[in-house]
């Protein structure tokens, strides 16, 4: 019991973070409708740039700002620099050529910082906290959870209660008549681009340090378990990422604790085969209503 | 109703060739619209009505030609600039935004125009206009009738009090009481404030119930230019184009 606690605890804290890097997904898929295979390694280099900075000025916060920062700047620059080439030509192009920025980045990041793990420091200690004699959740986990929800939490404001949100969802949905509107549609696709990558990278952030340390595949396991989430949690969601995020956290750590880790990430490739058999549109999925 | 002096845009088109790679859909058309002048482009399907509209509003690039707006070429400028220099075009299937309320689709169309307390005036200047939108405010896009989205997506464009207005074929599927109507608001908007507006109409006697003048457009062609009730009384122009 005592340790099925600590394992639901862990579990919603992990499950935050995929929820996070889902959400950076569902983002970039509303602005730009691509799935972007490239977002584990442009958070990666987001993340060594935390690294970096963090070495250089002593101070964690300072890196994870830069990091954040280089994570808008990244997206920036893979929008306007690359995918903004592909999306008059097939569909998968921006895949392909998203899948070849993932090898590029790595291999670069490899060159630079060789392959092995370095360890990076928590703000927090993330020894689990005891109550009574329970061991519960670190407060590292408890930053974490509350920082992934936080900023969900101003992501859903910014989306649903300001000018720039109207503009953002406009753009995503139906983007011809939003630019008969006036609205520069281009410039929200970018815009959506750099925060879903700014997000991406601060999920990245808090994973890592919880790893064993940060070396070129650092995120290519947050990515896929990501990946997962927010395709059952279906991609045009961001309740479905919150969700389906914190379900595959909880559902990894339980499996994991009583089974063995080996068994978790074939259960979470269980659970995208069989979502996507049953609701390919994902279980939040708002298919439904367009098409209506 | 508050009253305004916006005045109508004067517009001119001139030699405008259109084509989507193959065959031009659009040749040559030569087309000036005075200030509040009221135009139905008529013609049946195919004639490249759309392809007019949509080029105007910058949607589709001509081969050759060029779109003076109140005597400045715009024909370079991209769509969402067109819209800010008082363009709005209505494109067809009633085109609302599904996935946004009622009143954040006006509130998307008020955007660039206005700020603060003078947008929720905008918007509430819609609402008097169209009753049945003002019931519906919090309703998704797509949960509207066929009718309240049309009016929406005429609202939409009318909240940002442009001088051109483009619509494309808004009588389409809807009752003929509801046409009426929104005839009646198009006709009004123009009256009121001066509003220029092209019509594309396959329902022509809709289309000239309101309008000053015609356009007949056939295989990408106008093939005949006469104030509406010249059109109207003229069978054998009516019985070679218009099927009636």
């Amino acid at each position: 019991m005592d340790h099925l606690l600590f394992l639901l605890a862990t579990g919603l804290a992990r499950g935050a973070i995929f929820a996070l890097f889902a959400l950076s997904l569902v983002l970039i898929w509303r602005a730009a409708r691509i799935i972007n295979f490239a977002q584990g390694a442009m958070a990666l280099v987001a993340t060594y740039v935390a690294f970096a900075v963090t070495g250089l000025s002593g101070s964690y916060w300072v890196g994870l700002t830069a990091g954040i920062l280089a994570g808008a700047v990244i997206g920036f620059g893979v929008e306007r620099g690359l995918m903004r080439f592909t999306k008059d030509s097939h569909p998968l192009a921006g895949i392909i050529v998203a899948i070849g920025l993932v090898m590029v980045l790595q291999a670069l990041l490899g060159i630079f910082f060789g392959q092995q793990h370095r360890p990076m420091q928590t703000p927090f200690s993330d020894s689990p906290l005891l109550w009574g004699d329970t061991p519960l959740l670190s407060p590292y986990d408890l930053f974490v959870l509350v920082v992934a929800l936080g900023v969900m939490g101003v992501m859903a404001l910014l989306f649903n209660r300001t000018s720039l949100g109207l503009q953002l969802r406009a753009s995503a949905f139906a983007p011809e008549v939003s630019r008969v509107l006036g609205v520069r549609v281009s410039r929200m696709v970018t815009i959506g681009w750099m925060l879903s990558a700014a997000v991406a990278a601060l999920a990245a952030m808090l994973l890592v340090p919880t790893e064993l340390g940060l070396n070129p595949h650092s995120t290519d396991v947050l990515f896929i378990y990501a990946f997962t989430v927010a395709v059952v949690g279906g991609l045009d969601s961001p309740v479905g990422a919150l969700i389906g995020g914190l379900v595959v956290g909880v559902a990894m750590t339980l499996v994991t604790g009583y089974i063995g880790a080996t068994v978790a990430p074939i259960g979470v490739l269980v659970l995208l085969l069989l979502v996507l058999l049953v609701r390919p549109g994902g279980i939040f999925s708002m298919r439904e209503a367009r098409s209506a | 109703m508050t009253t305004r002096t916006a005045t109508g845009a004067e517009v001119s088109i001139t030699g405008l060739t259109v084509g989507y790679g193959g065959e031009p859909v659009l040749h040559g058309i030569n087309l000036d619209m005075k200030p509040g002048e009221i135009v139905a482009v008529l013609g049946a399907n195919g004639a490249g009505k759309s392809t007019l509209l949509r080029t105007l509003a910058g949607l589709v690039r001509p081969t050759a030609g060029t779109i003076d707006l109140f005597r400045s070429d715009i024909t370079g400028l991209r769509t969402e600039d067109r819209a800010r220099r008082g363009l709005a075009l209505v494109p067809d299937g009633q085109s609302v935004v599904a996935e946004l309320s009622v009143d954040e689709n006006l509130r998307l169309g008020a955007l660039w125009r206005h700020r603060g307390p003078a947008r929720a005036r905008a918007i509430g200047r819609v609402y008097e206009l169209f009753e049945p939108l003002d019931r519906r405010r919090s309703s998704a896009g797509h949960q509207l009738s066929g009718g309240e989205r049309q009016m929406l997506a005429i609202g939409r464009a009318l909240v940002a009090e442009p001088t051109l207005l483009a619509v494309d074929e808004p009588s389409l599927g809807l009752a003929p009481r509801v046409v009426a109507d929104l005839m009646a608001v198009l006709r009004d908007a123009s009256a009121r404030t001066g509003l220029t507006i092209l019509l594309a109409e396959q329902n022509v006697t809709s289309a000239l119930s309101i309008a000053d003048r015609g356009v007949v457009l056939s295989l990408g062609r106008i093939v005949a230019d006469a104030p509406a009730e010249t059109l109207s009384n003229d069978a054998a122009l009516r019985h070679a184009y218009l099927g009636f």
